[in-house]
């Protein structure tokens, strides 16, 4: 079977009562991309994700997962998808063998394949030397990784990962990242996450930027930020009043100072910098240039700082869940 | 790292995958059930209570009113009843423990029907609780009834039947539940008044008007009366004794056979069953 797409919604929506949690939601997925919704609390992300895997039913609008109809080929989506919620889902009296076990079955992995296929993951995600432990005796990261390779068992075409790595130290963090990377090289596996961490993002090939149930932009971690412009540079001189004067007057820049440096945006920075030195007129000790970061790029789409905005969806998201019971 | 293992295909959805997984879930009820010692044996204690303390005591003063037979003797079937009865509720229970835990989420995004689902915890609950029974059929010996093996096999069938009904109910009330504690309160509310109307403490002959009613009324009156009319199949009694202790279930003077008592259980935990399925059907 050939798929286009390994993602497409068309004009989602969903709504609880009068709240829209998600409105007219459009976009695609290319097999084999790792794409990151991006959001505060409350945005539509978790809402979107939901009725992507058929466990909302949509209020409007259509999806295909895989190649196949959320709504109307629900049991062919959940074949080919592999689900890590939030919250565990484990059973945690169960060791993690049989909790794969249990998965394995429910999914219909050949009887034959199944023990290769347990051992496979969860050496992937380094969990193979506690095949036999129960889960109760798991840390945090360890539960997730497990969750991770239960979310792979049955080999699907798309992987849901929602906040895979909320509430987890960097280290693991980054050791999930780097399963999601493997993942991708030896499966060709379709990533679907959704995140609030910036940093996260960035592993994204293509990000989604979700606010108040609609998307805001779709584009590459890049160029999102080249869309915002300006690189950030910063530079300490002995004096740093004349050097704020003489940006203005000679680049015609508007710089500020803080913490002991002048701090300015120029558009490509990198270029910039032998211009600085040659035509400053003053001593430069250090300078430094950054690419805008995806909080800039949050804030330039949404006019907020996604920490600001999380703090406004918090009523909203209370009383989505009220509204829900 | 090396992927040794090819990515593995899943096969189409059909009967056979949902009787597989019918059958993991059954499996999951019994590896949980044999992991967890302090539940089979809190389960344990309560027959076990009434049968040699309770039953005991009572029988020193109704002795001489019931004559040629241990009042233990008479309680037995219903407390075969009452074990497997709080096992399978227990076992229904831990639908709830499953939402709270997350669990339950897992099997229901599982490409199988949620009916599956359902039957495989109705059927494993009623697996454990004949397990459970299992261990008052051996107690058998010490209240005076036979080891026979046809009179254990057909107990057994009888608590399995029994099981898979109450286990189909709690399973129905658990649909909904968001917490332990008032799925224990509702089953407490529903499952003691059954109980002490199931002819399972006392015979169900010459009772008032009303209190015949509500016994005739009650399904699991159903389940006890076939379980007790096989122990005192097996049992060497003088007829008078045996049409006051075990009168059988009457409607408006006809005697009810075993077969439709049976049948009755079978079709109320099949009703029940497909309820549940109903209600786990309209979605979370």
């Amino acid at each position: 079977m050939s798929e286009q797409t390994a993602v497409s919604v068309e004009g989602l929506k969903k709504s609880y009562g009068k709240v829209e949690a998600v409105k007219d939601v459009s976009f695609t997925v290319a097999p084999g991309e790792v794409f990151g919704f991006l959001g505060p609390n409350g945005a539509g992300k978790t809402t979107t994700i939901s009725m992507l895997c058929t466990l909302t039913t949509p209020s409007g609008g259509s999806a295909r997962v895989a190649g196949r109809d959320v709504v109307r080929e629900r049991d062919e989506v959940r074949r080919n998808i592999g689900l890590v919620f939030q919250d565990p889902t484990l059973d945690t009296n169960l060791t993690a063998v049989q909790n794969l076990r249990f998965h394995a079955e429910l999914y219909g992995v050949p009887k034959a394949k199944i023990a290769p296929r347990i051992q496979q993951v969860l050496e992937m995600v380094a969990l193979w030397d506690r095949k036999d432990s129960k889960v109760i005796t798991f840390s945090g990261g360890m539960k997730r990784r497990l969750e991770i390779a239960r979310g792979l068992l049955h080999s699907p075409r798309v992987l849901f990962l929602d906040e895979p790595t909320i509430g987890l130290d960097p280290q693991t963090r980054a050791a999930i990242w780097g399963y999601i990377h493997e993942l991708r090289r030896a499966e060709n596996i379709t990533i679907f996450m959704t995140t609030h961490y910036m940093d996260e993002a960035e592993y994204c090939d293509r990000i989604a930027i979700i606010d108040h149930g609609s998307i805001v932009v779709i584009d590459s971690p890049e160029a999102l930020k080249a869309s915002v412009g300006r690189d950030r540079v910063r530079i300490s001189t002995g004096d740093n009043d004349g050097a704020v004067v003489a940006l203005r007057d000679r680049f015609g820049l508007e710089a500020s100072v803080s913490e002991g440096e002048v701090t300015f945006a120029v558009e490509g920075g990198e270029e910039f910098v032998p211009r600085l030195f040659a035509e400053l007129g003053l001593p430069i000790k250090s300078v430094s240039v950054s690419r805008p970061s995806l909080d800039d790029v949050f804030m330039s789409y949404t006019g907020t700082s996604i920490r600001d905005a999380e703090a406004g969806a918090a009523q909203v998201n209370s009383w989505i869940r009220h509204v829900r019971r | 790292m090396v992927m040794e293992v090819a990515e593995v295909r899943t096969p189409g959805i059909g009967v056979a995958h949902n009787l597989r997984a019918v059958k993991v879930v059954v499996h999951r009820e019994a590896l949980r059930f044999l992991d967890d010692r302090s539940r089979m044996i809190s389960t344990l204690i309560q027959p076990v209570l009434w049968l040699f303390v309770l039953g005991t005591g009572f029988g020193t003063l109704v002795q001489g009113a019931i004559p040629g037979i241990d009042y233990r003797t008479f309680i037995y079937p219903g407390m075969i009843s009452m074990t497997v009865m709080t096992t399978a509720m227990f076992s229904a229970g831990s639908i709830v423990w499953d939402r709270e835990y997350g669990f339950l989420r897992e099997m229901l995004v599982a490409p199988v029907s949620r009916g599956a689902i359902v039957t495989g915890k109705c059927l494993g609950g009623a697996m454990v609780a004949t397990l459970q029974g299992v261990v008052v059929l051996a107690l058998a010996g010490l209240v005076g009834v036979p080891y026979d093996p046809v009179l254990m096999v057909s107990l057994l069938l009888m608590m399995f039947l029994t099981a898979f009904t109450v286990t189909a109910f709690g399973v129905l009330v658990a649909a909904k539940m968001k917490g332990i504690t008032a799925f224990f309160a509702i089953v407490q509310m529903v499952m003691m008044p059954m109980l002490f109307l199931s002819g399972a403490m006392f015979p169900l002959a010459n009772l008032p008007a009303w209190l015949h009613i509500l016994t005739t009324i009650n399904p699991l009156t159903y389940a006890v009366d076939p379980l007790r009319q096989s122990v005192f199949s097996h049992l060497d009694l003088p007829a008078e004794v045996s049409a006051v202790l075990n009168p059988g279930v009457q409607w408006a003077g006809w005697q009810v056979p075993v077969a439709l008592e049976l049948g009755l259980v079978a079709v109320t935990g099949l009703i029940l069953l497909m309820a549940a399925v109903a209600r786990f059907r309209k979605g979370d």
